[in-house]
């Protein structure tokens, strides 16, 4: 069993080999997936507290205070107490809320995220499922979880959820298009929707360089629909403290208002997954083509670091804006959308279009 | 069989709903309640129902001695705490015809413009996150604590103070003071500009407050809008400018007015009310000049019998205090106007046909203290 850094392909390739050599296929299959399937359980649970202690650290530094500083060092285990409280906390029923959709809906909006992880490719040969229209299955797994949110502001059977759910559900169905719309810019630069071959297309230099102006403009529009995607601020209507006090989980408690909070932050995760695989380039390291010596040492630098560094990256421009704007209101939310964004956006792609087609690009 | 019932078919965009904002929410700063009749997310009417903080302190005056009622005005607008304060002071020695020496007068103006300071601080903070912007808030704590570390070296207390009493002042100021002012002034000079980059340029920001729950000049006067919110609509309505007190007859300042009436328009003259406090403590700061720090006062004080009243400019509008004596040590009524409760009038006014996010922006603009509506 080879282990190479650099190169994941050939260890998991190997694990998958002496599976179904030792066992028959169809249990080499169940085993395969129930690994993968456990390893991300954990994964989701711990980037969800990470990512859960990191924004409070962010937003403390952001606003002159010091975050979380009293359990463990630096308060690092500040997230594990919080999770902890909530499993133990009651769960309270509401009369005349409809039971099942009540129940269910916190589990349809973490499997949609969850599903979404297993696209991902972190690093080379290091996904769950290589699809050949890996973007689409993303795009459409991650549209799911309006589901979850819409139900859980109906069942609740309270105004400020109902208002909550309705002002989330016109804003994912709208910013759908402007995510769907700003990958498919790079699509055409890329030529194919499997996200193997889109990092491998990046070998030569990301696409946010690659693809001149309009694919920073795609950059810049999937960065803002994808913030409005995942219901953080300045686009938090679906929850929006100070007008609807929690929105559409208002009336949920304990660990499934745990659900929601960690699908939350998986959504970030996922989506500047995305971001960083789609545009920065994922996993593949920084070349800039002629200059051998500089792109050998950077190919010194693990792609699990590179994928990681740029998934940071982008997670902290989320935070950043979400702790310096204020929420817009769900009318200008919607203009912003319908009339600027996708107007962009299609004349985004035609131009991206044109300049694939002359052989403009990089 | 069962019976057939025939309901009434409304469409779904004509039916309307009630949501009760309040005794327990985010947005409403206290007790406040609001039943709010919505259309989807526009607001058709709005019930103020206040009372939830009542605490009779009208009633109370009347068993209380004069100094005593100055502990009571601080528990009503608790961010204006001094200004209250002052408003019984002066009606007391309006009343008995007391003169105050200069260097009361000095620290009189100067704390009062220190709290209106600290009062726009916390109101532009709270603004801040009605609207989302969180961080908002911690800046603008951030820079009120330096009032209230000046307040509590001083008078010992950081929000319900008591410090004015009839005729004077409890005690003297630290020395400390004038050098911890000045401090301030130029703390927080540098300090208001992040308040501007941080809100004012802000295009969600615009977005959010510019053409938001307009209130015309007419409608201002017509419902007694007074302070900031009135000045807003353009209407010149400042008790300092009008009906000068204290040393505002001397001092050099602009009576800000803006010409808006909109949610940025309340906003922008708060702002700048802020700048105009500091550049009145500037003028009186360096020159207090030394002497008492109270008029020689009787033990027990008795208002000849008749009736008074008093105006002062809190930071929230013009506060009246009206008062009936019979002569006795106690007042036999004792009736404040405050400017929150007046401003609550108008919130249904200026907010129908908007959304319920415009609701909160507008009701942050208004800015109102909920145990100066109850009192």
């Amino acid at each position: 069993m080879a282990f190479n850094i650099y190169d994941l392909t050939s260890f998991t390739r190997s694990i998958d080999q002496a599976l179904y050599d030792w066992l028959p296929p169809v249990w080499a299959l169940i085993v395969e997936m129930t690994i993968i399937g456990l390893t991300f359980l954990l994964f989701y649970a711990l980037v969800g507290l990470i990512l859960v202690y990191a924004e409070r650290k962010v937003c403390a530094f952001m606003q002159n205070r010091v975050g979380p500083n009293r359990v463990g060092p630096y308060g690092i285990f500040q997230t594990i107490a919080d999770f902890v409280k909530l499993l133990m906390k009651e769960l309270v029923y509401i009369r005349n809320s409809d039971k099942l959709l009540f129940n269910i809906a916190p589990f349809i909006v973490i499997i949609a995220s969850f599903m979404a992880i297993a696209a991902i490719p972190f690093a080379k040969g290091l996904h769950a499922i290589d699809f050949d229209i890996g973007i689409l299955y993303v795009i459409a797994v991650s549209s799911l979880g309006v589901v979850g949110v819409l139900l859980a502001g109906w069942s609740s059977n309270n105004k400020y959820s109902l208002i909550g759910a309705m002002r989330s559900g016109a804003q994912i169905v709208s910013y759908e298009l402007s995510v769907g719309l700003s990958l498919l810019t790079v699509i055409v630069l890329a030529g194919t929707m499997q996200f193997s071959q889109i990092v491998e297309a990046q070998s030569g230099g990301w696409f946010i360089f690659k693809g001149h102006i309009p694919a920073f403009i795609a950059f810049v529009i999937f960065l803002i629909a994808s913030t409005a995607e995942t219901n953080r601020g300045p686009f938090d209507l679906a929850e929006a403290e100070s007008e609807l006090t929690a929105g559409f989980h208002t009336e949920y408690s304990g660990i499934k208002f745990a659900f929601f909070f960690l699908a939350e932050y998986m959504n970030m995760f996922i989506v500047a997954s995305i971001g960083a695989t789609v545009f920065l380039g994922g996993w593949m390291p920084f070349h800039v083509p002629g200059w051998e010596g500089f792109n050998h040492v950077m190919d010194f630098i693990p792609p699990l670091l590179w994928y990681g560094a740029k998934t940071v990256f982008v997670i902290f421009l989320m935070m950043w804006f979400k702790w310096t704007f204020p929420r817009l209101r769900i009318d200008q939310l919607l203009t912003l959308e319908w009339k600027y964004l996708l107007p962009i956006n299609l004349v985004n792609i035609l131009i991206m279009s044109f300049i694939v087609l002359m052989g403009w690009h990089f | 069989m069962k019976e057939v019932i025939n309901l009434p078919v409304h469409s779904i965009e004509e039916e309307e709903y009630h949501i009760n904002m309040g005794p327990q929410h985010p947005s409403t700063h206290g007790v406040l309640r609001l039943v709010v009749t919505l259309q989807g997310e526009i607001v058709k009417k709005l019930k103020p129902h206040c009372g939830y903080i009542h605490r009779g302190i009208e009633k109370m005056c009347e068993k209380d001695t004069y100094p005593q009622i100055i502990h009571l005005t601080d528990r009503m607008d608790y961010l204006s705490a001094h200004i209250n304060n002052h408003g019984v002071c002066l009606l007391v020695e309006n009343a008995l015809q007391i003169e105050v020496p200069e260097r009361v007068k000095y620290i009189r103006t100067i704390i009062d413009e220190l709290t209106r300071i600290q009062s726009h601080q916390l109101w532009w903070a709270s603004f801040g996150m009605d609207l989302g912007g969180l961080t908002c808030f911690f800046y603008g704590l951030r820079d009120r604590e330096k009032i209230l570390d000046i307040w509590e070296e001083s008078f010992g207390s950081r929000l319900l103070h008591s410090y004015y009493t009839p005729g004077g002042l409890m005690q003297d100021i630290h020395p400390d003071f004038q050098k911890k002012v000045r401090e301030f002034l130029k703390y927080f000079r540098k300090k208001i500009r992040d308040f501007d980059r941080i809100l004012t340029g802000n295009v969600i920001f615009r977005e959010r407050t510019c053409g938001i729950g307009y209130m015309s000049r007419e409608t201002a006067i017509n419902y007694g809008i007074t302070g900031p919110s009135g000045r807003g609509s353009g209407w010149s309505c400042d008790v300092r400018k009008h009906h000068p007190y204290a040393l505002y007859d001397k001092v050099e300042f602009r009576e800000v007015l803006r010409d808006e009436g909109d949610t940025y328009g309340r906003y922008m003259v708060r702002m700048e009310e802020m700048r105009e406090s500091m550049h009145i403590i500037e003028q009186l700061i360096d020159n207090i000049p030394a002497g008492d720090c109270s008029a020689k006062m009787k033990a027990v004080l008795r208002l000849p019998a008749g009736e008074y009243f008093q105006r002062v400019e809190t930071a929230r509008g013009e506060l009246g205090i009206y008062c009936i004596s019979d002569g006795n040590k106690t007042p036999l009524r004792m009736k404040f106007r405050t400017p929150s409760f007046i401003n609550l009038g108008v919130l249904d006014h200026i907010s129908r046909e908007m959304k319920i996010a415009d609701l909160v922006a507008i009701g942050g603009s208004l800015d109102l203290v909920i145990p100066d509506i109850d009192r």
